[in-house]
């Protein structure tokens, strides 16, 4: 989308004449089977700096140049025009080919786009277009990086440069240059540099003493930088797992934790949750594809309110009549997960669903050079942070809350005292299916959606509302992320299969010392 | 317990009656065997193939069936459940007696049926790429050996065009498949001169979905040198594996993955915007542009539309599926050559047969090995699911079952024991 933005603002700014012919026979070699020739293509049409290679260069990013018969082909939206003349080609051809571009072609591709952004007018542009040559240029490109040094008025912008151009420097023959670059060099914090550095401190490499040094100096400095970046993103991982622990748990800490149902359909109710999303996401792009991007927030209403739907049903029909009898509880909840996946396998078949991430929940924020925070990983921390407290506020500053604690406390007083027990237990089953419904928003934003997907949460929730204790939320909290931060440290050392078995070793050892979980509650609720 | 048992006797009861109403039928038709799983964990892969597998048959018979015969397909659903595998195997076998049996997607499954067929010297097509190892006189292999798949993908990821790797990130699922892979490609990559050091391999669990570690490491790994990833990374956790590498911001220019279980059909369940350019190895790709393929999407999107499968309009086809189709006709080939559908006389004759396949090249079953000559294909993923076709083999490629990657295979013989 932002990139369709970028290209409409270049439209409108490029005042070039309609006819700058480009050389015919570059823009031909475009097409052309072989990689090579079609890299050469590309970097010669940069080199030109003509406002027309880059429109051309973008539409091939793009997959808008298209090959129609032999001739080549640009798309803009309803109209098309002649590569290299520009002229307008009407009607629009109609068997068209696109262009076959790997993975090679495509990354000089963005080298070459990068170098022509440099000379744009927007500030923004220019450092992402500079951020965007950190790790390659081809050295082609060396007498364009100077004009564009020379030129360049933004401080940050003119940082960037000189690092992309610092790092072709480090292959000239005069030493002067060399230590510069090194030095140049060592404020950014690339990982990539590492290896160009640690080549540089042997004397096979690199003859001057000082540049040798200089390269030492910058490569510690950069192994430091790394160490704290590794350490930062384990920690935010840590968290980040323990939020998602938190979120697909705490509709349990509610059913298990509180009202005491061992409910293995609580994954399922994650699920439709999940579906729920998937559900609004297409009726957003069938009939509101300009608010797309917000389809997450109409979700959480309907995905909260459909599981509770279906945990009602569930109370009224299955569990209530099961109460105090927890081994027969487990098997019929059980039987009803089974349906529960059944049913969303013949409504929505068994394939996985796509559920995309809205453009503001996509890629991440850089925090040093080596950590990216992904945006869906923030918000699902916050989300997590704005679920708890939602159900802190219900159960504790609510009457409903009130009447649900009095029930799971003492049934038979409450009833006394006029609580409507049954009315009240079918409200809380629902509330906690609501709040997995929640859970399902959220899993929908980093795993898949499909029909077994709640399997692979049941035992984790589990084991999240067992060890903080039952008939607690901060013993969940704390539990799920202390959870997520021990897994992903051990992970870090050992791999993910042995941290799995840790991580539940873990576990044993602490129930079998504290059976009543972390955090107990304290005096005669606990029976 | 005496209710259960009545209950038993008539189950017994109603399924004999069926039986024997079925046989009576039967004797004009040929049954044939469909073992797939409809349900539980793999019934996302493998319910795509029973409906190829219907669909074939549905086509054989419209053009006047095998032998002047109908075939008459008996669906059964072992529910991703192996054990179970085994014992609706022999169901097919010994009760209904089927011709032939068109199934399986995991190792695992395969290996548990294998005793079943053996034992009662039933036949079976199995139509996924797997991890080879194995020649069994009872089973054809349609889909690709490591030397038909995996191979081919490191060698162009080594070359110039595939960005010329110097390090290798194996990545997978900790189960047979990808580990025997993995040991083969170790000892291939070492063969090729590649450093121990610059070797990574991890596992993850069956349905892990937290990849932030991973994700971190292959970062780390790949500030050392020129790196791509080998994924071997089955089922659902490939969707959660690829938006967080997408959303770390590894591009495929950067750090390509190529996976070795990821087709069109599972791309159906992801975002593919943050893909673009990741890189599947196949026999097969919908995008291939040939009449049979044509004809093979055509066929298959109408019957899509015609039994009414869920999300019909966005019907797609990949490898596995063409593997199914391919090995119900060569079966039908062969039962023609044998004019029997005696299995040992349909064994006899399946070797050399050969068919047009809609890979666009003619597919032929070897004289000897039970697997298939088939072209490779390397793809990278497209913004709409599908991929875009940057290398493949000139020809079909022989399989090699026993890879000679593998210490003491040299040894092993290219064709079945014969017991």
């Amino acid at each position: 989308m932002i990139r369709h933005v970028f290209i409409l603002f270049w439209l409108a700014v490029a005042v070039s004449p309609v006819h700058a012919a480009l050389n015919a026979a570059v823009v031909q070699q475009l097409a052309a089977p072989d990689t090579d020739q079609k890299i050469s293509a590309i970097q010669q049409l940069a080199l030109s700096a003509e406002p027309e290679a880059m429109r051309l260069l973008q539409a091939l990013a793009d997959d808008s140049l298209l090959l129609a018969g032999d001739k080549l082909v640009r798309i803009d939206g309803q109209r098309a025009f002649d590569a290299a003349t520009s002229v307008e080609i009407s009607p629009v051809p109609v068997n068209t080919e696109s262009l076959v571009v790997n993975n090679r072609a495509r990354g000089e591709l963005a080298t070459a786009l990068a170098v022509l952004k440099l000379f744009g007018p927007n500030r923004d542009e220019r450092l992402a277009a500079a951020k965007a040559l950190e790790d390659n240029v081809d050295p082609i490109f060396i007498p364009v990086l100077e004009r564009a040094l020379a030129q360049e008025q933004d401080a940050e912008v003119k940082k960037m440069v000189a690092q992309a151009h610092a790092l072709m420097a480090l292959k000239s023959p005069d030493p002067a240059q060399r230590l510069a670059a090194v030095k140049t060099l060592g404020e950014s914090g690339n990982p990539n540099l590492k290896i160009q550095f640690v080549a540089l401190t042997s004397p096979a490499n690199e003859a001057d003493e000082q540049v040798r040094m200089a390269a030492q100096i910058s490569l510690r400095a950069l192994e430091t930088r790394l160490a704290w970046g590794e350490n930062i993103s384990r920690i935010f991982s840590g968290l980040s797992l323990g939020s998602v622990l938190l979120l697909a748990a705490l509709g349990l800490a509610i059913t298990y934790g509180v009202m005491g149902i061992i409910n293995m359909a609580h994954g399922e109710l994650l699920m439709v949750g999940a579906y729920a999303t998937y559900s609004v996401q297409n009726v957003f792009r069938n009939h509101f594809p300009d608010a797309l991007d917000w389809y997450v927030l109409a979700a959480i209403p309907v995905a909260f309110f459909s599981a509770a739907l279906v945990g009602v049903i569930m109370e009224r029909t299955v569990i209530r009549w099961l109460y105090g009898r927890p081994l027969e509880t487990l098997l019929a909840t059980w039987g009803l997960s089974l349906i529960l996946i059944q049913a969303a396998r013949v409504i929505f078949g068994p394939q996985n669903m796509e559920v995309a991430n809205p453009s503001w929940m996509s890629g991440g924020v850089e925090l040093i050079s080596n950590v990216v925070l992904p945006w869906n990983r923030l918000i699902i921390i916050g989300f997590a942070l704005f679920v708890l407290g939602l159900m802190w506020v219900l159960l504790n500053r609510t009457r409903l809350g009130l009447f649900v604690r009095a029930v799971t406390q003492n049934r038979a007083m409450a009833g006394c005292v006029g609580v409507p027990t049954g009315r009240i237990d079918t409200l809380a089953f629902a509330l906690g299916a609501g709040i997995a419904g929640l859970g399902g928003v959220a899993l929908s934003q980093i795993a898949n959606v499909g029909p077994d997907m709640g399997q692979g949460y049941i035992v984790d929730s589990f084991m999240v509302v067992v060890l903080g204790g039952v008939g607690q939320l901060a013993g969940a909290v704390w539990a799920a992320l202390g959870l997520g931060v021990v897994t992903k440290f051990i992970e870090g050392w050992a791999g993910a299969v042995i941290a799995k078995i840790v991580v539940l070793v873990f576990i044993i050892i602490i129930i079998q010392k504290r059976p009543q979980g972390l955090f107990a509650l304290k005096g005669r609720s606990v029976d | 317990m005496k209710r259960r048992n009545i209950i038993q006797a008539l189950i017994i009861a109603a399924l004999a009656v069926f039986g024997a109403g079925s046989g009576a039928y039967a004797a004009d038709t040929i049954k044939v065997g469909i073992l797939h799983s409809l349900s539980g964990t793999m019934a996302i892969s493998e319910t795509a193939l029973k409906e190829t597998a219907l669909m074939t048959i549905a086509d054989i018979n419209a053009k006047g069936g095998v032998m002047g015969k109908m075939l008459e397909p008996v669906v059964v659903d072992p529910a991703s459940n192996w054990p179970l595998f085994a014992e609706k195997a022999r169901q097919l076998l010994t009760q209904d007696k089927v011709a032939v049996v068109f199934g399986c997607w995991t190792s695992v499954s395969r290996k548990s049926v294998l005793p079943v067929f053996s034992e009662l010297n039933g036949l079976l097509f199995y139509p996924v790429q797997y991890e080879g190892e194995e020649l069994e006189k009872n089973v054809f292999y349609t889909g690709a050996a490591p030397n038909q798949q995996a191979i081919p993908a490191v060698e162009y990821l080594m070359s110039k065009d595939g960005g010329g790797a110097k390090r290798f990130f194996l990545l997978g699922t900790d189960y047979v498949y990808p580990r025997t892979t993995n040991k083969i490609l170790r000892a291939f990559l070492k063969s090729k001169g590649v450093a121990e050091k610059d070797i990574e391999e991890m596992y993850t669990p069956f349905g892990h979905s937290d990849y932030q570690t991973i994700v971190a490491n292959i970062k780390k790994f790949a500030a050392g040198g020129k790196t791509a990833v080998i994924s071997t990374i089955n089922g659902d956790s490939n969707v959660p594996f690829y938006k967080e590498l997408g959303n770390a911001g590894l591009k495929a220019t950067d750090v390509p993955v190529v996976a070795f279980s990821v087709g069109e059909e599972e791309l159906r369940g992801v975002d593919t915007k943050p893909l673009l350019g990741h890189l599947a190895a196949w026999n097969y790709f919908m995008t291939l542009k040939n009449g049979e393929n044509d004809k093979f999407i055509k066929m298959y999107k109408d019957w899509a539309k015609k039994s009414k499968l869920p999300n019909a309009d966005k019907a797609v086809t990949n490898d596995p599926m063409e593997a199914t189709y391919i090995g119900i006709h060569m079966w039908k080939q062969a039962v023609e050559k044998a004019k029997s559908t005696d299995v040992n006389k349909v064994i006899a004759a399946m070797g050399g047969q050969s068919f047009k396949a809609p890979s666009g090249m003619t597919v032929k079953m070897d004289e000897k090995n039970h697997h298939l000559h088939k072209p490779v294909f390397i793809g990278e993923v497209r913004a709409d699911g599908q991929f875009n076709v940057v290398w493949k083999t000139p020809g079909p490629i022989k399989a090699a079952p026993w890879s000679p990657y593998i210490e003491g295979n040299d040894k092993k013989k290219d064709e079945p024991d014969v017991k």
